[in-house]
């Protein structure tokens, strides 16, 4: 890409302070959601199984079992809805992408921490 | 009526007030500069030739720098011409930045030569169906029929066929100047524009469109 729109890219994200995450982190997303006219924080806690690294495009996905149904949702890392991010615990695992926790259930899905 | 000349960066995206993702096109626009003034007294109409991208003075020929020297000792890789509603306004020689004559959240036409595609044929040019690719279909992307029979015993005038595709002048209407870095010389603009990045583009007022 071009230097110049890189530099434009990084006036985007400048100031943003971000907690550092990495793949096996459970993270809480605090996220702002409209209705109506009225704002509240919505909150999903849930693993991050992938990062995506580009620049303002960043992104990570959280992974999370509900009601034995499982569920993952992709965040843009710099949108400005995305109130703030938790880290809850570092996990420690030997990948960079954590598909391989979908085909796993319950006992077999935990991830070790780091200590 | 008023323009400017810009380079096209390429293309990025950026969150605004809402929260909502915005694409956006990064165009350069360096100064430019008034190298000629038509009037409607004297041409017929009001159009400023504007000078933008300068080169040295010395790969320039003795023609045009005759031309250069009338508005100053500057020489550029690009003259066009933009129509001006208030021409009086410039002077021969002055140099014109982006926010002189645009604003956020002005809309804009942008003009510019597409990407050339080369000999294309019937599909990607002229948006054909095509026939089967499998079933022992023997008609694959061919054109099929160009007309009927005894009558008009011809083909059609303008009948669609294959041939150079691209590198046409497309003019793009209503985008939105979304955000002017007037300290770095560069617009963002909403949506996509015509051309290859580090291509010339013409950036004017909507005609069809105001804020």
């Amino acid at each position: 890409m071009n230097r110049k729109v890189l530099e434009i890219e990084k006036s985007f994200i400048a100031g943003k302070e971000m907690p550092e995450l990495r793949p096996g982190y459970t993270v809480r997303v605090h996220t702002k959601v409209k209705e109506g006219d009225k704002e509240r924080i919505q909150v999903f806690e849930g693993v991050i199984i992938a990062l995506k690294h580009d620049g303002i495009r960043t992104s990570f996905t959280v992974r999370k079992v509900s009601y034995g149904v499982g569920v993952e949702k992709v965040f843009p890392l710099y949108s400005p809805v995305i109130d703030k991010i938790e880290v809850v615990s570092k996990g420690k695992v030997r990948r960079a992408k954590l598909y391989y926790l979908r085909n796993l259930r319950g006992k077999a899905a935990r991830i070790r921490e780091i200590r | 009526m008023k323009g400017i000349l810009g380079k096209k960066l390429g293309m990025t995206q950026y969150f605004n007030e809402a929260g909502e993702i915005v694409p956006v096109t990064v165009v350069e626009v360096t100064p430019n500069y008034v190298v000629q003034k038509k009037v409607k007294e004297k041409e017929g109409y009001n159009a400023l030739q504007l000078g933008f991208q300068e080169k040295k003075i010395t790969r320039v020929n003795k023609p045009m720098l005759g031309h250069y020297k009338k508005a100053g000792e500057k020489a550029f890789y690009f003259l066009k011409e933009v129509k001006f509603d208030n021409v009086d306004q410039f002077q021969i020689g002055q140099q014109i930045n982006v926010s002189d004559v645009f604003q956020e959240g002005e809309f804009i036409d942008v003009t510019a030569f597409s990407k050339g595609k080369g000999f294309q044929g019937v599909m990607k040019r002229h948006n054909f169906k095509g026939g089967r690719a499998t079933h022992g279909s023997m008609f694959h992307r061919a054109p099929g029929s160009a007309g009927s029979s005894t009558f008009p015993s011809r083909v059609w005038k303008g009948k669609r066929y294959p041939g150079h595709m691209g590198n046409e002048k497309v003019t793009v209407q209503n985008l939105k100047i979304e955000k002017i870095f007037a300290d770095r010389n560069i617009v963002l603009i909403k949506g996509a524009i015509p051309g290859a990045n580090n291509s010339l583009v013409i950036i004017k007022n909507a005609i069809k469109k105001s804020a």
